[in-house]
């Protein structure tokens, strides 16, 4: 438990400083103010693609039989949903930034159109674990969904590519010594990737423990109420 | 593994001749969704002629949805597919059988939909081998990921709804590549295509490989 307050601790400080050294990022030439964007965007897009990477390495591990434990379904769950989270919000900053930049809330460019693509094969992913059902098949399933959705990531991805193209190039390559970049808006942007990713791990943490102990509580109700059941015949 | 499939896909056909679904229901409905795209977008500016290909493409998508949907009940119905597995076959033999069958029945499809869009769309079919080539290619690859992921729904109650929420933006590539690839042809200049040729035999590769491997675990979780 004490590792997860200082995970909590340290996402919530990380956060922080990005939105003060994002928010003191001097406005340019061509964005103006909506540059600072740099601090959040990127690093809420490279934590969606971090967890949908989770999700599908826990999926492989528990379809492999020797290392299958129920454990690993969830950090499945929990790290699709928090994808989905980041995707979402992947959207919104990248619509709020495109309005201003590009003139429109939104363009069928490769990149936004394969983030759409993701968020809602994810949505189905997380939509077929909330059917009804036995928790082993739900899992089997989930764990083959899971990496189903991940092997066509990078086909959508090249699909859209050859599309059509109008997003600026790989954040992560802009990082080097050599780039066009400013040092603060570099400095701000990885402890944006620093941040955004400890922040995901807490909530990792955290919602795979909800999870665990949800399925827990479900696999002991109905013993739980026969045994309650008797006590009470046995008072009357 | 090949025995296995053909007789599963010889089996899958020959109920469908028997049963006449793909002719009688699916049929009619993908050319009900070429008269509707007239109603929707306005026939007389020649929208239709320019989007051919892409509604073409999104025609033939539904009814990979509805043709797959299909086979996977067969297989759930009185539990037919628990006989196919105490029956000793491969599951990867099984699998490609039924991609095959599927595949059979949306090549029947696709021939109905090009004499739909030539005749009431008015479009010219130029390239007819580069057509035909990239028809091949997406329909391996529809039929292989549709197989797949109709399996896993098939058991559910709410299966049925569920499926095109799954399996269509997983197709989204095959719609795309595909659509360019025709839009290369028809408007006769094949060179365009080879790039979109490549991706759709990537993603057929790609999807009978994961359903030939995976589809043992599919039929052990239903």
């Amino acid at each position: 438990m004490r590792i997860i307050r200082v995970l909590g601790a340290l996402a919530v400080v990380t956060l922080t400083g990005t939105i003060v050294l994002g928010l003191g990022l001097p406005a340019t030439f061509e964005q103006r103010t909506y540059s600072r964007m740099l601090a959040l965007h990127p690093p809420l897009a490279w934590t969606a693609y971090v967890a949908f990477g989770v999700t599908a390495a826990a999926s492989i591990l528990y379809l492999v039989p020797r290392t299958r434990r129920a454990r690993w379904d969830a950090v499945a769950s929990a790290s699709a949903e928090l994808g989905v989270l980041f995707t979402g919000l992947t959207l919104i900053t990248g619509s709020l930034w495109g309005r201003p930049t590009w003139g429109v809330w939104w363009t069928w460019d490769a990149r936004l159109t394969t983030t759409a693509l993701m968020f809602v094969i994810y949505l189905g992913y997380l939509a077929q674990r909330s059917v009804a059902d036995t928790a082993t098949a739900r899992a089997m399933r989930s764990a083959i969904i899971g990496v189903m959705a991940v092997i066509v990531v990078p086909v959508n991805h090249m699909a859209v590519e050859w599309w059509r193209t109008l997003h600026q190039g790989r954040s992560l390559a802009s990082l080097n010594p050599g780039s066009e970049l400013d040092g603060d808006f570099i400095a701000a942007m990885l402890l944006g990737f620093f941040a955004m990713t400890l922040t995901y791990v807490w909530l990792l943490v955290l919602r795979t423990k909800v999870i665990e102990a949800d399925a827990e509580l479900e696999e002991h109700a109905l013993t739980d109420a026969i045994a309650a059941r008797r006590r009470e015949a046995l008072v009357q | 593994m090949f025995r296995d499939a053909a007789l599963i896909a010889g089996k899958d056909l020959r109920i469908e001749r028997r049963s006449r679904v793909t002719t009688q229901q699916i049929g009619p409905f993908a050319v009900l969704v070429l008269v509707l795209f007239a109603f929707a977008l306005d026939p007389d500016r020649g929208v239709l002629g320019r989007a051919a290909a892409g509604l073409y493409w999104l025609a033939v998508v539904f009814c990979t949805v509805l043709a797959v949907q299909r086979s996977a009940t067969v297989e759930v119905t009185d539990r037919a597919g628990e006989g196919l597995r105490l029956a000793g076959m491969d599951p990867g033999g099984v699998f490609l059988g039924k991609a095959v069958a599927v595949a059979a029945q949306l090549l029947v499809l696709e021939a109905l939909l090009t004499v739909g869009i030539a005749f009431l769309y008015g479009t010219h079919l130029h390239e007819p081998v580069l057509l035909l080539g990239t028809a091949l290619l997406a329909t391996a690859g529809l039929a292989a990921a549709g197989t797949a992921y109709a399996a896993v729904a098939a058991g559910l109650r709410v299966g049925t709804t569920l499926l095109p929420l799954l399996l269509l933006p997983i197709l989204a590539p095959v719609l795309l590549a595909a659509t360019r690839a025709w839009e290369a042809g028809l408007a006769g200049v094949p060179g365009d295509a080879v790039s979109w040729l490549e991706l759709l035999a990537a993603f057929a590769v790609l999807y009978v490989a994961v359903g030939v491997v995976g589809y043992g675990t599919l039929q052990e979780e239903q």
